[in-house]
């Protein structure tokens, strides 16, 4: 079965039939070319496919495509700016060392995004609490807190 | 006299991760986000018993399934492509399955879901053996045989070694205690999971793009394969894409990668095999799993007399680099710590078990979990404290320990010291809460298990004054990349930005032996420079001429090649090099380095000095235990590593961080759970790694000793973060509430019953 779904993805109107299988990380991945989206357990247990659905950060290997109709969804090749400047977050995770092999890099980043976006002003334990569902093995997280930390009272708002 | 920090314009500086930009914006490819024109997936079955031999299998159905281009069994497989170093492990298993993990079929097709269908359709008929999980039963004499052509499960190794009179030295002793230590399986975690894409070009050459830490021996191990498969002469070009993670899991090549040489070469298309979460924990190697028996003694005065070491390792049903783990933990076995005395047996045991391979700390935390345990039970016995009988034994610049390693540089009691003023060690602290501390040795100059530790440069410059390094190390994450630009840019005095490291293809790249026992820094990195100076001195060569000067007076500094005052002879790199490259006679200045360290194998006594340097450490821990439930609290956390020189020190705590947390999971919640061989938590809700929820405070002091043979005096750091760890937090709970778990991981439960045990 497949279904044409409409939905806004990083600023843009998008028209596209999905197969009612498919999950949102697939129709991203494999279908649109997006790779920035990771996959790293294709369960729900590693965050590395975080992405934006309506404001609220969540699993897309879990997620089915066809939930989309009608949403916004953000993904993190929407956020640098289309002069190709990069996020704030996304700079302060490359200044403070929030980055090593990269993998869970974005779904980190879009999980930071989401919890700045609604509370810029976030602390320690939010911060925590908000990434606990991203794993990362080679940062030991405290570079990524530092990240987050650094940048949250700039809020999730593109400069 | 040793050079400081504020003498250098590019090493030393907390300059961000060269691809990290890309990196942040999702534009790194990885395994998993490369196509190829063509490609199929290929999919690899497991045996469905821990130890059977293979009755029939019957793979028509999957044949016939529509997409599916090829169906291989253990029959397919030449006869003489095996893997592991000593040759014992075929990709796709024929006639017999020694573990879950065995490899029984493979396919390809043109969609993974044809592919996972197809290996559905694979009938196999199976007739079920007894198998053996325990490695301290599979040595008994009547025990059943892992592998029936062998007379005995246990490996021919060679680890029987005695350094001077451990009997005599025992019956000297004041005061000895004697213990039995176990750890348990744990595996890497790579975020991002292995994979491969193999294709043959019209003449039978193969390209292999895989995520390897080991490239160099990775194309001959294929090389070899091809030769297997009648495909002489044939030429192998290995290409790493960004690899997610390595951590030692990929200094081996695995039978993912010869399988998809075999489907490529039979399909004539490109190949993909790229494994799920499930698949990365079920058939990737953990760390080496080990029952360790250990008693050390001192005289009155807390100075060590002996050290008398037993371990069992469990091989699993075949054999990768997990076996030779015993070599890395001779180290601190042999020389943590000034012990003259030493003994030490360790034999690695055939079980149906998963089999282990490489991972972070060689061997090392394993050891160091035992000696650091038992070093506090000895101080306890001999009434002295815990810190002062560390100092009183600590290594020492120029002592060459039993083994034969040559210590030069040495900030061990800096290391030490750095601990004690952080936390408290006076015992006390607030019920409950309690400190531990714990060191390490580790090696810090390269490493020489292999007839080479040599990594090979070549380094390109631009008309522009831009410089392309191509390195045989490897960049997994860890930062190498960036190592190698601030060494080379602060030699010809530019920018990090201004060099580009490529890492990624053994057709352009030189030799390396591989990234592991933290030697890139150091090897590559002094392959690196030695290249620079190359070009530099023709470029100062160059520029003699042109400014009339002996070519020793020309410097490099903010992209100038110049001779200090005298500002008319000055001009920007860029400019120079065009004029050496567009003059008559022109050149494109070029250099290339092989840099092997002067660095020993360990010969038949087992003695040698492995290593150019050693990195120490010493870690400390505040814990916090619950008492009704037995969860323990990281308080606080501090790690102190003698690292040489920070190169780079955002990128150098980096690795700290990160050591320390997977130690802190090794310590407290990650296990491998084996149940008669089979994998029983293979996702990461039941494999326990620490998250954000359960990130610890953590203080890295720096201690540089400006090792005279690293680049700019720096040593390996990549492993030392979790070497301690274990022991600093066992010591840490017996401080808190007098329990001490010899048995990792120390979960709430081991810590509750030993609560009640004491209690009683």
């Amino acid at each position: 079965m497949a279904t044409n779904i409409s939905f806004i993805l990083n600023g843009d109107e998008i028209s596209y039939e999905v197969k009612d299988h498919w999950t949102l990380s697939h129709l991203l991945r494999e279908e649109m070319g997006l790779i920035g989206t990771k996959e790293g357990c294709g369960n729900g247990e590693c965050g590395a496919c975080t992405v934006i659905v309506d404001k609220l950060a969540v699993n897309s290997c879990l997620y089915l495509a066809i939930e989309v109709e009608g949403k916004i969804v953000e993904t993190i090749e929407g956020l640098a700016s289309t002069s190709g400047a990069l996020h704030p977050i996304q700079q302060s995770f490359v200044k403070n060392g929030g980055i090593q092999c990269g993998f869970c890099s974005p779904g980190m980043i879009m999980s930071s995004k989401a919890l700045l976006d609604k509370n810029p002003d976030a602390n320690h334990e939010e911060i925590k609490h908000a990434l606990a569902g991203n794993i990362c093995r080679c940062t030991g997280y405290v570079q990524i807190l530092e990240s987050v930390e650094a940048v949250k009272n700039m809020g999730g708002q593109n400069e | 006299m040793s050079k400081s920090n504020s003498d250098f314009s590019v090493v030393g500086k907390r300059i961000p991760k060269l691809d990290a930009a890309q990196k942040a914006m999702g534009r790194a490819e990885y395994i998993q986000d490369i196509k190829l024109p063509g490609m199929l997936y290929g999919r690899i079955l497991y045996s469905k018993y821990a130890h059977a031999n293979i009755v029939k299998i019957d793979t028509s159905k999957a044949v016939a399934l529509s997409g599916v281009h090829a169906v291989l069994t253990g029959e397919d497989v030449p006869e003489k492509m095996k893997m592991g170093f000593i040759k014992d492990n075929p990709p796709i298993k024929k006639g017999k399955v020694c573990s879950f993990r065995d490899e029984v079929a493979a396919v390809a097709a043109i969609s993974p879901e044809i592919a996972k269908k197809a290996l559905d359709l694979i009938e196999i008929e199976y007739e079920e053996q007894i198998g053996i999980f325990d490695p301290e039963k599979a040595m008994e004499k009547d025990s059943p045989l892992v592998h029936g052509h062998l007379k005995s499960n246990v490996l021919k190794m060679p680890w029987d070694i005695h350094y001077g009179d451990v009997e005599k030295a025992e019956k000297e002793s004041a005061f000895v205690v004697e213990d039995r230590f176990t750890t348990q399986w744990v595996t890497h975690c790579c975020l991002g999971t292995s994979g491969a894409i193999a294709l043959f070009d019209a003449n039978d050459n193969l390209t292999i793009h895989t995520n390897t830490q080991i490239p160099s021996l990775a194309q001959k191990d294929f090389l070899e394969s091809l030769k297997a498969m009648g495909l002489e002469n044939k030429r192998v070009r290995v290409i790493k894409p960004i690899i997610g993670g390595g951590f030692g899991s990929k200094l081996d090549t695995y039978a993912y990668e010869h399988i998809a040489i075999l489907l490529a070469h039979k399909c004539r298309k490109p190949v993909k095999i790229a494994f799920d979460r499930v698949e990365e924990f079920k058939a990737t190697s953990t760390r080496q799993p080990t029952i360790i028996y250990i008693k050390q003694g001192c005289d009155k005065n807390g100075k060590l007399t002996f050290r008398d070491m037993r371990m069992v390792l469990d091989n699993g049903a075949h054999t990768s680099w997990g076996a030779t783990t015993p070599s890395v933990m001779l180290m601190p076995i042999s020389s943590l710590y000034r012990v003259e005395n030493v003994k030490y047996v360790a034999k690695c045991v055939y079980t149906n078990n998963t089999y282990s391979q490489a991972m972070r700390g060689y061997g090392n935390p394993q050891a160091t979990f035992a000696i650091e345990s038992s070093m506090d039970m000895l101080a306890e016995k001999a009434g002295i404290d815990r810190i002062e009988i560390r100092r009183i034994n600590r290594n020492q610049s120029g002592d060459e320990t039993p083994q034969g390693l040559k210590i030069t540089t040495c900030g061990l009691e800096e290391c030490i010291d750095a601990v004690e003023k952080e936390l408290k060690f006076d015992g006390k602290n607030e019920k409950g809460v309690g400190t531990g501390i714990a060191s390490l040795i580790h090696v810090g100059g390269g490493a020489r298990i292999y007839g080479s530790d040599g990594c090979g440069a070549i380094l390109k410059m631009d008309d522009y004054g831009k410089v392309d390094v191509f390195t045989g190390g490897t960049d997994m994450g860890q930062g190498l990349d960036n190592i190698i630009a601030q060494i080379v840019a602060e030699e010809l005095g530019l920018l990090a930005e201004d060099i580009n490291v490529v890492h990624s293809d053994t057709d352009i790249c030189p030799w390396d032996v591989g990234a592991h026992a933290s030697r890139s820094t150091f090897v590559a990195g002094n392959a690196a420079l030695g290249a620079a100076k190359k070009v530099k001195q023709k470029i100062q060569k160059f520029a003699s001429k042109l400014f009339d000067v002996p070519a020793e007076k020309i410097e490099f500094k903010d992209k100038l090649v110049f001779v200090p005052g005298d500002q008319e002879k000055s001009m920007p790199l860029g400019k120079l090099l065009r004029k050496a490259h567009f003059s008559p006679g022109g050149t494109m200045l070029m250099a290339e380095y092989f840099y092997d360290p002067d660095n020993q194998n360990m010969g038949k006594e087992l003695k040698g000095n492995m290593s150019m340097t050693y990195s120490f450490g010493a870690h400390g821990a505040k814990v916090k235990v619950d008492e009704e439930t037995g969860k323990v609290e990281v308080l606080e956390y501090v790690a102190a590593h003698d690292v040489g020189r920070a190169i780079n020190p955002l990128l150098l705590e980096g690795q700290v961080y990160g050591g320390v947390v997977m130690g802190l999971g090794y310590a407290l919640t990650e296990e491998v759970t084996v149940k008669d061989g089979e994998i029983m938590n293979a996702n990461f809700r039941d494999y326990k790694l620490f998250t954000a929820k359960d990130a610890v405070k953590i203080k890295a002091p720096i201690i540089e000793t400006d090792d005279k043979d690293g680049p700019f005096g720096a040593k390996g750091i990549g492993e030392p973060g979790c070497v301690p760890t274990a022991p600093a937090i066992a010591n840490a709970i017996y401080d808190a509430v007098g329990v001490r778990i010899k048995d990792l991981p120390i979960t709430p439960e081991k810590v509750l019953v030993a609560l009640k045990k004491k209690n009683d």
